[in-house]
C-alpha cells in the first residue's frame, strides 16, 4: 500500500519535474518557516476574506445590471411594486428575491467586505505597535497601506452600485468631495460622473468596471508583491529562546502549518457564510430607490466610511473664498484632507522614526509595544484621534438614543478631539513604563504575592511575584538591544 | 400546545446530536491530551539553545476525529445541494448547511494540523539582503551598456521629451469622458414653472400649511435632476425676515428652497417647527447627513453645521388659479460648492 502510494506520488512529481524542474523551489517552499503567534493570522484573515470576496463577487457580477434607465418594479417585493427605480436597483432586488442563493451570496459579499477592511486595520495595528514596518519591511508596509486605501475605495464603490437610497446619498457626498478639490474639482466631478450629479448613463458602468476590474486587478498585483516580499525577507518574530535577528523559528509550511492555514481559510469562509445567511446586512429593499430629492434620516454607512462622516460632521463651516471664488469648499476638509493626512502620516512614519532615533539598521525581531513607550504612545494617541472622529459619526444616534443634544456633542468634540489624544499619549507612555518596570503582561500575568498556609494555621508570603514563585512562564527577554536605548 | 407525534422526532434528533457532540468533545480532548503531556515533559529551553524539535504524532484518536469531521463536512455539503434543489430553499438553511460544511472542514484541517501530522519546530536562516560584491557586478553590467555613447545629455533630453509627449497623448482621451461644464449652473426652474408633488399634482397656496414641509418638483421636467427638488413651507409673517432684495419672494408667507444641501448634496429632510413659542429657537431645516441647519425665515441662513453657504432660495408667485409657481430661476447655484460656484448673498 505504502509502496503504491509512493509510486504514484513519484510519477506525479516526475511528470512536473521533467517539464518545470522546480524541485528546489518546492523544497524551499515546503520548509518555509512560519513563526507561531496569533497576531500573524490577521493578515491571513484579510487574504482569505479577499478570496471569498472574489468568489462571491463573480457570482454577483453575473446578475448586476449597471443601468440608470428608469423602470417600474413588478417583482415579488410587494412594498416596492409599482415604484419607479433604476434598472440597477431592480437587478439588485431581483438578485435578492428571485435568484436562488442570491441573497445569501450578496450578504456574504457584504460581510466579507467589512471583515476584509477590519482585518487589514488590525493587521496594520500589529505591524505598527511591534515595529514590523522597519527596514527591510518598509516597502511592504507602504504596499499594505496602499491596499488599505484601495480596500476602503473598493468597499465604497461596491455598496454604491446598488443605486438604493443609501448608496445614492453616499455618491452625492462623494460627488461633493470631488467638486471640493480646489480649482479643478468641478471638471473632475463632471469627468467622473459624465455630467451634473446624479450623472449620465455612463456613470454606473464606469463605477462597475472600477469595482469589478480595475481595483481587483490592482489588488491582485499588490497582494502578489506583498507575499513575494514576505517570502524573500521571511516573517518577523518576537524575541524568545533561540530567536535571533538572523534566523526565524517556527512551524514549517509542510505539513502542520499548511493544514492549520487551510483550516483558517475554511473557518473564515464558514463564519462569513453563516453570518451572511443568518444576520441581515444592507437590506436594500428597505431603503427604496434613490432620487436626488429623497434622503433618509439616521442612515449609517459601512463602518470603514464612518471616520469620514465623523470628520465631515465635526468640521466647522469653514469655506474660504477669494475674489468671489470658493477656494476650498467645505467637504474637502473632512472628505479628503483628513483621510489624506491620516495616510500621509502613516506613510511618513518609518522615515520619521529613522531620523529621530538615528536607527537605520535592519530589524527582523519585533518589539514588544511596552519596550518602545514613546512609539506606542504616539500610535495610541493617533489611533484615539481617528477613533474619536469615527465615533463622532454616530453623534446623531447618541442623540436619538440618549438624548444628548447633537449640537452640544459637536461643540464638545471639536475641543475633545485635540485634548483626548494628548491624555492618551501620556497615559500610554506611563503604562508602558510601568509594564516595563514590573515585567508583567497586561493579559497573561498577575500581580500580587503568593501566600501559603503554615502548619500552625497562619499564612505567610512565600513570593512577591509569580516569577519568584516559579509559577509563570518565563517571558521573553525584555529586549532593548545595545545602542537602542531610545524609547521610540 | 405540545402534540406528541410532532415532538418525538425533535427530541430524538436532539438526543442524537447531543451524543454526537459529547463524542466529538471527548475525541477532541483525547486528541490534544497527548500533546499537552508532551509539552509538559519536554525540557524548558534556555536562551541560546537550538529550539528545533520534531514530534511524530501517531495518534489514532485524532485520526478518527478528523475522519468524523470530514464525513460530517461532506454530509453538510450534500445537504446544501439538496436544500438548494428543493423548492423554497431558505437563505438561512443554505447558510447553515454550507457554513456547517465549511466549519467542519476547518475543524478537520486544524485538528489534523495540530494533532495528526508531525509537530515540528524548525529554524531557518535569513538571507543577507545587500551583498556588496553582487551589487557592484550588477552596477557594472548596467553601466557597460552605455559604453561608447558620448552625447548623453542630448539623448536623455530627447527621450524625456518623447516620454512626456507619449504620456500626455495617453491620458488625453480621458478628456472625452466629461461633457462641458455649463450644465452645472442649470436647474429646471424658470419663471412660471408650477410646483408639483411627486405624483405630478400642482400645489395650491391653500395646501401649504404652517408647521409642515412639502417636497415640490418642477412640472414637466425631470424629477431626478439635481436641482429639481424643493422644500416648500409656509411661515407666519412675524417669522419672516428676508433680505430687502427678496421682499416679494414669499407670497402669503410661502417660501421655497432648494432641497439639495449646499454642504455635500444630500436631500434635506428634517423640519423643526417650534411648538412652544417663548423658549424654542425658530423654525429650521436640517440635513440628515452632517446636520447643517438652515433658517427658512431668513433666506436660508446657516444656523449650525458644516455647510459653507446659505440654502439657495427660489422666488415664488401665486397665479390666478392659486397655483404656486416659480417667479424666476435660482439666483445662485444649488448643491455643493466648487471653485466658481455662484454664492448667495446672505
Ligand atoms: S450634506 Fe447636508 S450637512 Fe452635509
Amino acid at each position: 500500500m505504502a509502496v503504491r502510494r509512493r509510486h504514484r506520488l513519484q510519477r506525479g512529481m516526475r511528470f512536473s519535474e521533467e517539464r518545470l524542474g522546480a524541485s528546489r523551489a518546492i523544497k524551499w517552499a515546503l520548509r518555509y518557516v512560519f513563526p507561531d503567534h496569533w497576531t500573524f493570522l490577521l493578515g491571513e484573515i484579510a487574504l482569505y476574506a479577499f478570496i471569498i470576496l472574489v468568489a462571491s463577487g463573480i457570482f454577483l457580477t453575473l446578475y448586476y445590471v449597471p443601468s440608470d434607465t428608469q423602470v417600474i418594479y413588478r417583482g415579488p417585493y410587494a412594498l416596492l411594486r409599482g415604484e419607479q427605480m433604476s434598472e440597477a436597483y431592480r437587478s439588485v432586488l431581483d438578485l435578492s428575491f428571485n435568484v436562488p442563493a442570491g441573497l445569501l451570496v450578496r450578504q456574504i459579499h457584504h460581510w466579507a467586505a467589512d471583515v476584509f477592511v477590519a482585518a487589514i486595520v488590525l493587521h496594520l495595528m500589529r505591524i505598527f505597535f511591534t515595529g514590523a514596518y522597519r527596514k527591510p519591511r518598509d516597502l511592504n508596509y507602504f504596499i499594505g497601506l496602499t491596499m488599505l486605501m484601495l480596500a476602503i475605495l473598493e468597499g465604497f464603490a461596491g455598496y454604491s452600485l446598488g443605486d438604493d437610497l443609501l448608496s445614492g446619498m453616499g455618491l452625492a457626498i462623494a460627488y461633493s468631495v470631488a467638486l471640493a478639490i480646489p480649482f479643478v474639482g468641478a471638471q473632475l466631478g463632471f469627468l467622473i460622473w459624465g455630467g451634473q450629479f446624479p450623472g449620465s448613463a455612463d456613470f454606473l458602468p464606469r463605477l462597475e468596471i472600477v469595482h469589478v476590474l480595475l481595483i481587483p486587478l490592482a489588488f491582485a498585483v499588490l497582494i502578489t508583491m506583498h507575499l513575494a516580499m514576505i517570502m524573500r525577507q521571511h516573517h518577523t518574530q518576537f524575541p524568545g529562546p533561540g530567536r535571533r535577528e538572523r534566523n526565524v523559528v517556527g512551524t514549517p509550511l509542510w505539513p502542520a502549518y499548511a493544514l492549520r492555514s487551510i483550516g483558517l481559510l475554511f473557518a473564515v469562509a464558514a463564519v462569513l457564510v453563516l453570518v451572511g445567511g443568518l444576520i441581515q446586512i444592507n437590506p436594500v429593499w428597505q431603503w427604496g430607490p434613490y432620487h436626488p430629492y429623497l434622503s433618509e434620516n439616521g442612515a449609517q454607512p459601512d463602518w470603514y466610511i464612518g471616520w469620514l462622516i465623523g470628520a465631515l460632521r465635526l468640521m466647522p463651516n469653514f469655506e474660504p473664498t477669494i475674489a468671489g471664488h470658493t477656494l476650498i469648499p467645505n467637504p474637502f476638509w473632512g472628505g479628503l484632507a483628513f483621510p489624506l493626512l491620516v495616510f500621509a502620516m502613516m506613510f511618513a512614519w518609518p522615515a520619521i522614526e529613522r531620523r529621530v532615533t538615528g536607527d537605520y539598521r535592519r530589524h527582523d525581531l519585533l518589539d514588544r509595544p511596552r519596550d518602545r513607550p514613546v512609539r506606542t504612545a504616539i500610535g495610541a494617541a493617533f489611533l484615539s484621534w481617528v477613533v474619536i472622529i469615527f465615533a463622532v459619526g454616530s453623534t446623531d444616534r447618541i442623540f436619538v438614543r440618549l438624548h444628548v443634544p447633537y449640537e452640544e456633542q459637536i461643540h464638545f468634540w471639536r475641543v475633545g478631539v485635540w485634548l483626548l489624544p494628548i491624555i492618551v499619549f501620556f497615559a500610554t507612555r506611563q503604562i508602558c513604563r510601568w509594564l516595563q518596570r514590573t515585567g508583567s503582561h497586561p493579559l497573561r500575568d498577575w500581580e500580587g504575592a503568593v501566600i501559603a498556609r503554615r502548619r500552625d494555621g497562619g499564612f505567610e508570603v512565600v513570593a512577591d511575584s509569580p516569577q519568584d514563585a516559579g509559577a509563570a512562564e518565563p517571558g521573553p527577554p525584555i529586549g532593548t538591544a545595545p545602542g537602542q536605548e531610545s524609547e521610540l | 400546545m405540545s402534540d406528541g407525534p410532532h415532538r418525538r422526532p425533535t427530541r430524538l434528533r436532539g438526543t442524537i446530536s447531543m451524543i454526537a457532540a459529547l463524542l466529538t468533545a471527548r475525541a477532541l480532548r483525547d486528541a490534544f491530551a497527548r500533546r499537552r503531556q508532551a509539552r509538559v515533559t519536554s525540557r524548558p529551553l534556555r536562551t541560546g539553545e537550538d529550539p528545533s524539535q520534531r514530534d511524530v504524532a501517531a495518534n489514532r484518536r485524532a485520526e478518527t476525529l478528523v475522519a468524523i469531521l470530514l464525513v460530517g463536512a461532506g454530509l453538510f455539503a450534500f445537504a446544501f445541494t439538496i436544500v438548494y434543489a428543493a423548492a423554497g430553499a431558505s437563505t438561512q438553511l443554505l447558510a447553515v448547511t454550507l457554513g456547517g460544511a465549511l466549519a467542519l472542514l476547518a475543524a478537520g484541517a486544524i485538528v489534523a494540523g495540530k494533532a495528526l501530522v508531525p509537530q515540528e519546530k524548525s529554524v531557518e536562516q535569513r538571507d543577507v539582503l545587500l551583498k556588496e560584491d553582487e551589487l557592484h557586478e550588477v552596477l557594472e553590467i548596467i553601466e557597460s551598456g552605455g559604453e561608447g555613447i558620448s552625447r548623453r545629455k542630448l539623448l536623455a533630453g530627447a527621450a524625456g521629451l518623447a516620454g512626456a509627449g507619449v504620456l500626455t497623448a495617453a491620458v488625453t482621451p480621458l478628456a472625452s469622458l466629461g461633457p462641458d461644464l455649463d450644465a452645472i449652473h442649470q436647474t429646471p426652474w424658470r419663471r412660471g414653472v408650477r410646483l408639483v408633488d411627486d405624483q405630478g399634482r400642482p400645489y395650491t397656496a391653500e395646501e401649504v400649511q404652517i408647521g409642515s414641509f412639502y417636497t415640490a418638483l418642477p412640472e414637466h421636467a425631470d424629477p431626478g435632476a439635481f436641482g429639481s427638488g424643493l422644500l416648500l413651507v409656509k411661515l407666519p409673517a412675524d417669522r419672516i425676515h428676508l433680505p430687502p432684495a427678496r421682499r416679494d419672494w414669499a407670497p402669503e408667507g410661502i417660501l421655497a428652497y432648494s432641497k439639495i444641501c449646499p454642504h455635500a448634496g444630500c436631500a434635506i429632510s428634517l423640519y423643526r417647527y417650534p411648538t412652544y413659542q417663548p423658549t424654542s429657537v425658530g423654525p429650521a431645516f436640517t440635513c440628515p447627513c452632517h446636520y447643517s441647519t438652515f433658517s427658512p425665515g431668513e433666506g436660508g441662513r446657516l444656523m449650525f453645521g458644516p455647510a459653507g453657504r446659505a440654502l439657495p432660495q427660489l422666488p415664488l408667485m401665486i397665479d390666478a388659479e392659486r397655483n404656486v409657481r416659480a417667479a424666476a430661476p435660482f439666483r445662485e447655484d444649488i448643491g455643493p460648492s466648487w471653485w466658481s460656484v455662484r454664492r448667495g448673498q446672505s
